[in-house]
């Protein structure tokens, strides 16, 4: 086990296959038979990889595990670092966990060009489960950049048809917010002199360096979060992407920006994760209460659930910058739930779409008819999407707001309203679409789930129902390393406290005697 | 024992929900009941090992299943906390679901969905048993939530019908406003204790009144406002009515005898807590009186008979709660059972008239059946009496428990509660002669069809409805001296003794030990021969806790001889107005409903309430949703990518050599933006930090 490079092997078997599925020749029809083949065998091995790691993982312990360290750019301190802690773990395996049932959701909806559809799949898996895995930041500056490419592709070719746009308006948005996160980096690197990420969490920078750091990586991870108000992108993205770009979209890459928060921000700039976590707390509330709204007078499925992930992602920021054990361990579940319900609902949507062609909420109705198990199912993520205990959307949803509470209770009640409003668009959304008259024919005709639609379904509800009913699993191998993070953000405090913040604190002392004078 | 008792249902839903198709609407019936029948059962065999185990003090124990989360100090289990005041919810809820799943068979015979009627309805149970049986704050919300999900279902269950999907999505937003204020009660009470099981918080709770009232205050207002939701109290409580959409089985379960009653519970539970928050007590008490008043006088103007009935349970939850809050926690328990019975059997009643009258609801449009349908009519009666608060029927015990209590306190807001509730008593008689009135005497009002065609109903649904009866009208007598019954006043204002049971003061006017087939209450009556030191303290034992100095139910045994009195006599001259202007001179209500236009129109439209409501949150929560949107698309959109789009353009044609128009704008635009920031925290940085 130690010497398998487990992580290189997750991370660049895709890439591999990817390269397979490049190579296969033949007529068109054959092409595109072998290579869906090739990718869902590639990815389910993945996936299994992913779970043997899991299994392997040791949850006593806060440090990297699987650790792989070469020498990259020697001279100039870069290595080729990997390692895993309980906070990407779990991120790992759901990308890996994701990526077949995309593949299977794309079986018969993608009809043209489904060779180079299946390579930027596996690409795209390759870089997303690389920028978990990547504990330098060079390296994670590319993984994470990467995912840009594949997805840009994905949305701009095989999307709607207002594609185009979507595609540009996703790539530039990240892009922009990228831009600033390389400078902040490379500043970083002149700082520190090192790129490695347990180093650099491990000496926190001045502060006046940390605030500036802290806004560029912020405005990179805002935007792939999507934090209000910089998250317009994303429901023009979700709408044009194929069912399977959704899929990825709001299941794994929404929780990049997450992640880039606990891995960078917060243990890096500590200070300055305190200084603006109140920023932080009302955007956060502001994304969940206006985009809850917004989502309420949607018309189109997609960018119903599309801003209700922008919401739920306000919980995410929420809990993660309270910097409290319920916080942080919340956000981090939240992260996981969100990206299991979201994908599963998205996928639900893929199913009407993939019968009917349309998003348009007004051209369904009464479905429950025709389609009992797939009103079943619905109805279950539906109850998951609005937190209902016993599904995962509770757990998150409730450590985050206890967190919340606990560090302001302004902040906490008003975060809470989300609870009721994301209520009210779900249940809306489910009774226009399931129930009621059939008011349209063609909707009324549709069948209900097949087998290859059973076989992804079934699996993400198990999922929602276990870390709904038994989180601990989960919990348990998060909470070292959330307890480590929450140690390194507090002794960061600390730690300063009586240097700059005296001088903070004489400043201040003598501005006040000037406005006395 | 208590996992079976909670778990059957469980299995029930399950087999019902996945494999209805397999087993037939037969099968799924058939396992749905049985499996429910034997955990009222255990319920029972459990209902007499923790009253009367453990040495006569009681059994009471929990048994912890497995965790469920854990984060930081936060260590939430699944666990089965069963103790005195479980027990008995546990017998109220799985007896009456038990008598509603038998009933639903014959009810629902003509329905297409039958399994998944059933199945839903022991989802139903399996939420409420955990939420009676839950031994923290977070389990307690699951099961909360789950009743709530299940009771969206079932009111939703017609779902082709527009009104009833309304209802349902009504029923859970409502709710979760309630909800809203319960998890808001569950993180400040764990900010204040540091956990959120009950023994520690009830521990600590002494010790954190003293360290922090005004949080405590909080904390339990919060926890009454998730009450207040679930209870459908004044000012939550619009959904009750609407809820009436779902099949009448529902009615009576959820909305009736049950999940209603969840609100008084946790109240019940947190008896320890709220003890200790005396201005919370007095906002329950408050909140329960006007409720309790307000309700009744909706319900004495309504013609949909379902309707009359929820406004009746309203109004009776409204007792329930000022009850909590004068302290007289086991009254309020007790009305919670003997209405338990009564309002499941006007409920079944209801449907079984419904049901004859080939689905009719409009009392307007009945009348003049009450031979045709004899023992509906019979068991109607046998409810509305209870109701009503007539003699040595069950809610004559508990109702003037109440108000006797509340006239005991002795303070503003329970002399408050008691005026409100005796007002309440006189209409509460009045609407339930109206009902029958209407509904049964008189002249006929349906078409030709439809009373050639009314039938008594099955067997399969009056037997349910015999043993709620049964219920009716002697748990009251029964259960009396157990659960309210007092002792010396002497031992009970003794120092330290709090939980001491003592000899206990017999009144033989009030209790009448006739024997009933209830099993547990022979038990019962032997225990009163036995020993005579049976009282509401080694009834309840620890599991609801009074300040010796609140001990209203003490005291109400002492009150004044009109206070206990005057609830009868309210109670006979409502049922007499009934008689008289719904059956003696029926143009008489048409007469006075001109004559006090104002008030029979604002009781009719029952206060404005849902009017007001939809303005200020339905229609405010989508033209504020509308107005985001737009602010998405014009302004976010508008300044950032498109509008950048739109300049580069122009743009573009000046700088023509300028390539990427969109990422220069961008660049300048998040330029700006970072200088915003940058600004705002130097100006922070220098003046903010002192």
């Amino acid at each position: 086990m130690v010497d398998l490079p487990l992580l290189s092997l997750l991370t660049f078997l895709p890439l591999l296959g990817a390269f397979f599925i490049f190579i296969i020749r033949g007529n068109e029809a054959t092409v595109a038979r072998n290579s869906k083949r090739a990718a869902l065998y590639i990815t389910v091995v993945n996936f299994l990889l992913a779970v043997y790691m899991m299994v392997n993982f040791n949850p006593d312990t806060a440090d990297f595990q699987f650790v792989e360290k070469r020498e990259w750019f020697g001279a100039l301190g870069i290595s080729y670092h990997m390692g895993i802690d309980g906070i990407s773990l779990f991120l790992v395996v759901l990308a890996a966990f994701l990526t077949p049932i995309c593949i299977l959701a794309s079986w018969n909806s993608i009809k043209t060009r489904v060779k180079e559809y299946m390579i930027a799949f596996l690409i795209l898996e390759t870089f997303m489960i690389g920028t978990f895995c990547a504990l330098d930041a060079v390296l994670f500056y590319i993984f994470f950049e990467g995912v840009l490419i594949p997805m840009f592709i994905i949305i701009g070719v095989w999307g709607g048809p207002r594609r185009v746009y979507s595609a540009y308006k996703f790539f530039l948005y990240t892009l922009l917010g990228s831009v600033l996160m390389l400078i902040a980096l490379l500043a970083l690197y002149m700082e520190a002199g090192t790129s490695d990420i347990p180093t650099l969490m491990a000496n926190p920078v001045a502060l006046q360096m940390q605030m500036w750091l802290w806004l560029a990586f912020f405005a990179s991870f805002a935007v792939k979060m999507p934090m209000w108000p910089v998250h317009t992108w994303l429901p023009d993205a979700h709408v044009e992407a194929p069912t399977a770009g959704s899929v990825i979209l709001a299941g794994v890459l929404l929780k990049m920006g997450g992640y880039g928060f606990l891995r960078f921000s917060i243990p890096m700039f500590p200070e300055a994760t305190e200084f603006f976590a109140p920023m932080v707390y009302w955007l956060s509330i502001i994304a969940i209460i206006y985009t809850s709204l917004v989502a309420l007078v949607q018309e189109d499925m997609k960018k119903l659930i599309a801003y209700s992930s922008v919401a739920h992602m306000g919980f995410v920021t929420l809990g993660i910058f309270t910097a409290t054990t319920q916080g942080v361990e919340g956000g981090i579940f939240q992260m996981l739930s969100h990206g299991v319900i979201s994908a599963a609902l998205f996928l639900c949507v893929g199913v009407v779409y993939d019968r009917l062609h349309t998003r348009e909420i007004s051209r369904y109705g009464g479905l429950v008819k025709n389609m009992p198990k797939y009103a079943t199912v619905f109805m279950i993520l539906m109850l998951a999407s609005v937190g209902l205990p016993g599904t995962s959307g509770f757990v998150g949803e409730f450590l985050t707001l206890m967190g919340a509470y606990q560090v302001d209770k302004v902040i906490g009640v008003l975060a809470t309203t989300g609870v009721v409003l994301g209520a009210a668009y779900m249940l809306v959304l489910y009774r226009r679409v399931i129930f009621g008259a059939q008011k349209n024919e063609d909707a009324a005709k549709m069948g209900d789930l097949v087998t290859r639609e059973y076989i992804y379904l079934v699996p993400l509800i198990g999922l929602i129902l276990w870390l709904g009913i038994a989180p601990s699993y989960v919990m348990d191998r998060v909470a070292p390393s959330a307890a480590k993070l929450i140690g390194q953000y507090e002794a960061g405090i600390l730690d300063e406290a009586d240097g700059p913040k005296e001088a903070t604190k004489i400043k201040a002392a003598k501005s006040e005697d000037k406005g006395q004078e | 024992m208590e996992i079976f008792a909670v778990f059957a249902p469980l299995v029930g839903f399950l087999f019902a929900f996945l494999f209805g198709k397999q087993m037939g609407d037969k099968g799924a019936q058939a396992v749905t009941c049985l499996l429910l029948i034997a955990s009222a059962v255990a319920s029972c065999f459990l209902f007499v090992e923790v009253i009367f185990g453990g040495d006569g003090h009681g059994a009471a124990r929990t048994i912890k299943l497995m965790t469920w989360f854990n984060s930081g100090d936060l260590a939430v289990d699944w666990a089965l906390r069963v103790d005195q005041l479980t027990v008995v919810m546990m017998c109220v809820v799985t007896i009456v679901s038990s008598c509603v799943h038998v009933y639903s068979v014959g009810y629902m015979s003509h329905d297409a969905c039958k399994a998944r009627f059933m199945s839903y309805l022991s989802l139903f149970t399996f939420a409420m048993l955990m939420l009676v049986t839950s031994d923290n704050l977070v389990q307690l919300f699951f099961g909360w939530e789950g009743v709530g999900v299940a009771s969206y279902l079932l009111i939703g269950f017609w779902n082709h019908k527009e009104s009833a999907n309304a209802a349902s999505i009504k029923a859970f937003l409502v709710n979760r406003v309630g909800d809203f204020g319960l998890a808001l009660g569950i993180f400040s009470a764990f900010m204040l204790f540091g956990s959120v099981e009950f023994d520690t918080i009830f521990e600590d709770a002494e010790r954190i009144s003293i360290e922090n009232p005004e949080m405590l205050t909080i904390t339990c207002l919060l926890l009454f406002m998730g009450a207040m939701g679930k209870s459908a109290q004044l000012g939550l409580h619009t959904w009750l009515p609407d809820a009436m959409e779902g099949p009448t089985p529902v009615s009576a379960l959820i909305h009736a005898a049950t999940m209603v009653t969840a609100g008084v519970f946790l109240v019940a539970r947190m008896s320890p807590v709220f003890e200790f928050a005396p201005i919370a007590l007095m906002v329950v008490t408050v909140v329960g009186g006007t409720t309790a008043f307000v309700a009744a006088t909706i319900g004495m103007t309504q013609f949909d008979i379902k309707r009359v009935i929820a406004y009746s349970t309203m109004s009776q939850l409204g007792y329930m709660f000022f009850a909590l809050g004068v302290s007289a926690y086991g009254a309020a328990i007790f009305h919670l059972m003997t209405h338990a019975f009564f309002k499941a059997l006007l409920f079944l009643g209801a449907g079984s008239v419904i049901h004859a009258m080939s689905d009719e609801q409009d009392m307007r449009k009945m009348g003049g059946i009450w031979k045709k349908i004899p023992m509906t009519y019979a068991l109607m009666w046998i409810g509305s009496l209870a109701l009503a608060g007539i003699p040595w029927f069950a809610g004559y015990y508990s109702k003037d428990m109440i108000l006797e209590s509340a006239f005991a306190d002795h303070s503003w807001f329970g002399d408050y509660a008691f005026w409100m509730g005796i007002a309440a008593a006189i209409m509460t008689a009045f609407y339930s002669a109206r009902l029958i009135f209407m509904t049964f005497h008189g002249k006929p009002r349906a078409s030709k069809e439809v009373m050639d065609n009314i039938h008594e109903s099955p067997p399969v649904m009056l037997t349910p409805l015999i043993i709620l009866a049964v219920g009716a009208i002697f748990s009251g007598g029964i259960f009396y001296q157990s659960f309210v019954g007092g002792a010396h006043h002497e031992s009970a204002h003794a120092d330290g003794g709090r939980y001491l049971a003592q000899h206990a003061s017999l009144d033989p006017n009030l209790v009448t030990p006739h024997a009933g087939d209830d099993k547990h209450a022979k038990v019962e009556e032997d225990e009163h021969h036995e020993s005579d030191e049976w009282t509401k303290e080694s009834f309840w034992q620890k599991s609801l806790f009074v300040l010796p100095e609140n001990d209203t139910v003490e005291a109400a045994h002492s009150v004044p001889y009109w206070v206990k009195k005057l609830p009868i006599a309210m109670g006979v001259i409502g049922l007499l107005l009934g008689w008289l202007l719904y059956n003696r001179f029926p143009s008489v209500p048409a007469f006075f409903a001109k004559i006090f236009k104002p008030f029979h129109v604002l009781f009719f439209r029952k206060w404005f309430f849902d009017e007001v409501y939809d303005f200020l949150f339905v229609k405010l929560a989508h033209i504020f949703g509308r107005l985001f949107w737009a602010t998405d698309r014009n302004v976010v959109d508008g300044l950032g990518p498109d509008g950048v789009a739109k300049t580069s353009r122009g743009i573009a044609g000046l700088l023509s050599k300028f390539q990427s128009g969109y990422v220069f704008q961008y660049a300048l635009i998040m330029m700006i933006g970072l200088i915003g920031f940058v600004t705002w925290f130097f100006v922070k940085m220098t003046f903010g930090e002192g």
